[in-house]
């Protein structure tokens, strides 16, 4: 158990901001070469697909926001159960910053989706099950943040959060193997761990360099607003005090 | 090289309003989303220091 302090050396609320503040920049950096690369590659390199024409290029920005809107999802889950069990206030303000960024890529799947939806199966939306079930999980977002902003006491706030994320994380193994589970209009999974992905080697490394970009691009905007939240919240503690004296 | 011209790359064979529709709204709310926290940031700093200086006068 030698290592197990040191795993949570920046579950402190002060040493979180300081890493947060370090990490910042690079993460939103990497973010921005990433998107330009994958950008270039998805643009310039890849071809024009043979039945779908050039609408297919959306897939570089709708299967990596997809893909997020799931990950962030079970990441806000887990930190706010962890949060509530073990009494652990980083995790639970974690939680409250994820859930922003994670509806943002669901609506941006959605969106994404709708706009490929349309020249492929000529309709913007359809109630299947794969949209449906990925858009009950921008109601779970919205659901989670208009809870935990209407009851006052923080803690307690958080505790309500964390049962409403827990009970809708069984959504996203439905949104997952939707496709596999009904027959639905929505094509199967884009790669799998285990076939050969089915698309050109270029298409894929787009779909991959955007993923990098959305991961990076997520940590960044997640732990700015973490920063912000730990603020709000540590207010009254020393080294917020002196921060604030030296930045303020 | 897939175009031949600035007009081919931005018809998108056809596709431009599905294609730019779908990258526009992206890349607006990604360039928006790191402006708001780092402003939520900003007003945290700002709302400690300012409680500070209340308490400092009480």
């Amino acid at each position: 158990m030698k290592n197990f302090p040191r795993l949570f050396y920046f579950a402190a609320p002060s040493r979180f901001y300081w890493l947060a503040s370090k990490a910042v920049p690079w993460l939103y950096a990497i973010a921005a070469a990433f998107s330009v690369w994958g950008l270039y590659v998805g643009f310039f390199v890849a071809p024009t697909d043979a039945t779908q024409g050039d609408s297919y290029r959306i897939i570089f920005i709708h299967v990596p926001a997809a893909w997020m809107s799931m990950v962030i999802y079970m990441a806000m889950a887990g930190l706010a159960a962890f949060g509530w069990a073990a009494n652990a206030r980083l995790a639970s303000m974690m939680a409250r910053a994820l859930a922003p960024t994670g509806a943002a890529f669901t609506f941006l799947a959605l969106w994404t989706g709708a706009f490929w939806g349309k020249p492929t199966w000529g309709a913007w939306w359809v109630w299947d099950a794969r949209l449906t079930s990925e858009l009950i999980l921008l109601f779970l977002y919205l659901g989670f943040m208009a809870l935990v902003e209407a009851i006052d006491d923080t803690r307690r706030a958080d505790h309500a959060g964390a049962l409403l994320a827990i009970i809708g994380a069984v959504n996203v193994p439905i949104i997952y193997f939707s496709v596999r589970w009904w027959n639905t209009l929505h094509q199967g999974a884009t790669i799998s761990m285990t076939a050969a992905p089915k698309m050109a080697s270029t298409m894929l490394t787009s779909m991959l360099l955007m993923t990098v970009a959305f991961w990076a691009y997520a940590f960044a905007v997640v732990f700015k607003r973490c920063s912000a939240i730990v603020l709000e919240r540590e207010r009254g503690a020393d080294w917020v005090q002196a921060l604030a004296r030296k930045e303020g | 090289m897939v175009w031949n011209s600035a007009n081919d790359f931005f018809a998108m064979g056809g596709y431009g309003l599905y294609v730019w529709g779908s990258y526009g709204v992206t890349a607006a709310w990604m360039l928006l989303e790191p402006v708001l926290a780092a402003r939520r940031h900003r007003a945290a700093l700002l709302a400690v220091s300012e409680s500070e200086n209340e308490s400092e006068m009480a």
